[in-house]
């Protein structure tokens, strides 16, 4: 029984891990660069959440709507200013600009918000599910992670195979140059991947503070480097790879705190990715370069 | 254009730095200039008397005492209340006077709780002239800061510092009890006053501050016959899932959890184990205070936490009313312990001044020599303790107090 409940409380961590992974994969897939900034802007997202519904009052949807307007406009805003011009220079430039716009948006929340923790109120009213006598729970938030998660996958996947959109992103990912040529607008799809990843990521930001009820100029910035890794574990670039990566992540964490030890959780999950890297270069659900997205 | 402006903010920027260098250049050659005649001066008694005699008379010295903590970022509240408690201290030694007649000039600095820039601080508050630093707040920046002290021989005194390392240098002294002091004596209180015998532990392996007291603890805890069923770790980069430490803890049946590490971390602690529904009696240390400061948090969920802190805001000594009174005016909240540590650190630096009798145009490291001798002999009665008395190493002698938390306020327990 007490296996259960430590397996529902991995996936439960694993599913926070996902959701950003989704975000951090979607956007490295298609503009082939890593956004660091993506756990900021998770970041900047549960603070709009923290301000519209805890000091403004106002009714959680309205919360998440203004974080995914934000953040949409903060995502797209920074790839206009920071990386686009950068587009013809060396992925290292790109890399380390990505870094400091990461550090900027924390100093700025910093300037903004302060540093004192804030306790976030929890926007799911789902009550938990228990089973098996009480023994077993599974808290609302974890459930509506999950479905999110599995939502946002299967959209997505539908989205990038089947509108004129999502094949132009395709295209752009596999060869700009030659993107270009066919008449694709390089620019505006990567920009809309941009616009894409961040809301993702206002909504991860919303589930990740839901889940953790703690909020700080440095909330995101852990869990981001955490979902970076569930993204490479699935195979960065994958969809489904981000999802089963960050859930498999989370198990693991969580069951080698459990029966191993807890002093070496991390030590555990590296390892673990390492071997995967070793036997799987390209990560569980990586495949060919060219159909990577 | 676009260009012109960055030629034009750089050239600006070069401008200031060669300022800046300037300044320090000047400063530097001061001191070797007041250094090199005291050097003479030890030869011939007379001289050396002439010597100090002539700057005390001139006007306008003042004590430089620096502050450094994290004003910004995660432990930000911590540095706050040490910078606002020496505040409050040095504005009231001024107004009644000063140290040995003269006043205090007091300044600050940030160090975001990163051991780097608390070097940094520390740098930039020496070429503002520092004489004393009160600081660092927080264990890991006091460490590095406290090797360029001992470089420097500069007294430092930490109001909260409390890694042991952090007073490992002579010229460094502390406020606070140290890592391993207040580990055994939570294992001793918990103890002696039979709340439990069956415990559990959870701390933070990545932190000095946390895996420090959770040795000590073990160790004394043995002693006091009480058994730990439990013992989990989490580290800074897993510091927002403890459902299965809780989880290990609450099969293994314990009944009390020591959590010693920082508030941010055991508010989740808390909620967590509220949605497990689990409900048992949690203990923490001095890194605990502060969590009824969290905005939006549930302080239901702290109803009867016990932390042991050297310092109670709801005592009625007229000490402690006066200061927090003040506290709360100048800041609008109610100070903590790393407030009154700090504002114990400054009087104790005022006794020891007292006591060598020095004054404020002696070289910075002849201060230190007369300070570190004069801290063995002082005590102080402060807002954390009574009579408290430093050894050559350090560390402060005084009684810990624990307080439980009640319909959202602290409560001193006997």
């Amino acid at each position: 029984m007490s296996f259960l409940s430590y397996l529902i409380s991995g996936i439960s961590l694993g599913s926070v891990y996902a959701i950003i992974a989704l975000g951090y994969t979607m956007v490295y897939g298609i503009a082939k660069m890593l956004n660091f900034a993506h756990g900021d802007i998770i970041m900047v997202g549960g603070y709009m959440v923290f301000i519209v519904v805890s000091t403004m009052g106002l009714p959680p949807a309205a919360g998440i709507l203004t974080a995914v307007v934000v953040c949409t406009l903060l995502g797209v805003t920074v790839e206009r200013i920071a990386y686009k011009p950068l587009r013809g220079a060396s992925p290292l430039a790109v890399l380390i600009t990505a870094i400091g716009v990461s550090y900027l948006l924390q100093n700025l929340a910093l300037l903004l918000w302060g540093a004192d923790t804030k306790a976030f109120t929890s926007v799911v009213s789902i009550e938990p599910l228990r089973l098996a006598e009480g023994q077993l729970m599974i808290t609302g938030e974890t459930i509506v992670t999950i479905t999110t998660c599995i939502v946002v996958m299967v959209t997505l996947t539908a989205f990038i195979n089947k509108t004129k959109t999502g094949q132009a992103m395709l295209a752009v990912s596999e060869d700009k140059g030659a993107a270009t040529l066919m008449g694709i607008n390089v620019n505006r799809t990567i920009a809309i991947t941009f616009a894409i990843g961040s809301a993702l990521a206002a909504v991860a930001g919303v589930l990740l503070c839901s889940a953790y009820p703690s909020l700080t100029p440095y909330t995101g910035a852990m869990p981001g480097i955490k979902a970076f890794v569930a993204a490479v574990f699935g195979g960065i670039g994958s969809i489904p790879g981000a999802m089963i990566g960050g859930i498999l992540l989370g198990v693991i964490e969580n069951l080698s705190k459990a029966y191993i030890s807890s002093q070496l959780s991390d030590a555990i999950v590296f390892s673990v990715l390492i071997i995967v890297l070793l036997v799987r270069p390209t990560g569980i659900m990586g495949k060919k370069i060219s159909e990577k997205v | 254009m676009k260009k012109k402006f960055l030629s034009l903010a750089l050239a600006a920027a070069m401008a200031a730095s060669l300022t800046a260098c300037g300044g320090s250049g000047d400063a530097q050659a001061t001191t070797q200039a007041t250094e090199a005649p005291a050097a003479d001066a030890a030869g011939t008694e007379t001289t050396a008397a002439n010597a100090t005699e002539a700057p005390a008379a001139a006007d306008g010295a003042t004590w430089k005492i620096g502050a450094i903590g994290p004003l910004t970022g995660g432990a930000a509240i911590y540095g706050n209340a040490v910078v606002n408690g020496a505040q409050i201290a040095v504005d009231e030694i001024n107004a009644a006077g000063g140290i040995n007649g003269f006043q205090i000039e007091y300044m600050s600095a940030d160090d975001e709780h990163d051991a780097e820039k608390a070097v940094n601080a520390y740098n930039s508050l020496k070429d503002k002239g520092m004489q004393l630093l009160v600081g660092t707040t927080t264990s890991n920046p006091c460490i590095a800061v406290a090797d360029k002290t001992a470089a420097d021989n500069m007294f430092q005194l930490t109001p909260s510092g409390s890694a042991v390392e952090c007073a490992a240098n002579p010229n460094v002294f502390r406020v606070c009890f140290s890592d391993p002091d207040q580990g055994a004596a939570s294992a001793k209180y918990i103890g002696e006053h039979k709340l439990a015998t069956k415990i559990a532990v959870i701390y933070d392996s990545s932190d000095v501050y946390s895996s420090g007291i959770y040795a000590k603890f073990a160790a004394e805890a043995a002693n006091q016959g009480l058994e730990i069923v439990a013992e989990e770790a989490f580290t800074a980069d897993t510091n927002k899932d403890f459902t299965t430490q809780l989880q290990k803890a609450k099969d293994a049946g314990a009944e009390l959890v020591f959590l010693p590490f920082y508030y941010t971390e055991a508010a989740l602690v808390l909620t967590q184990a509220n949605t497990m529904g689990w409900d048992p009696i949690f203990f923490g240390c001095d890194g605990m205070d502060g969590i009824l400061g969290v905005k939006n948090f549930d302080t239901s969920l702290a109803e009867g936490l016990m932390l042991l802190t050297p310092f109670a805001a709801d005592a009625e000594d007229e000490l402690t009313v006066n200061f927090v009174t003040t506290y709360k005016e100048n800041y609008g909240d109610i100070p903590n312990q790393f407030a009154a540590d700090s504002y114990d650190a400054v009087y104790a630096l005022k006794a020891a001044l007292e006591d060598a009798n020095a004054n404020p145009d002696m070289s910075v490291s002849d201060i230190c020599e007369a300070v570190k001798a004069s801290m063995v002999k002082i005590s102080v009665d402060g807002l954390t303790g009574a009579g408290m008395t430093w050894n050559a190493e350090g560390e402060p002698s005084k009684a810990p107090k624990a307080v439980k938390i009640e319909n959202g306020a602290y409560v001193s327990m006997e």
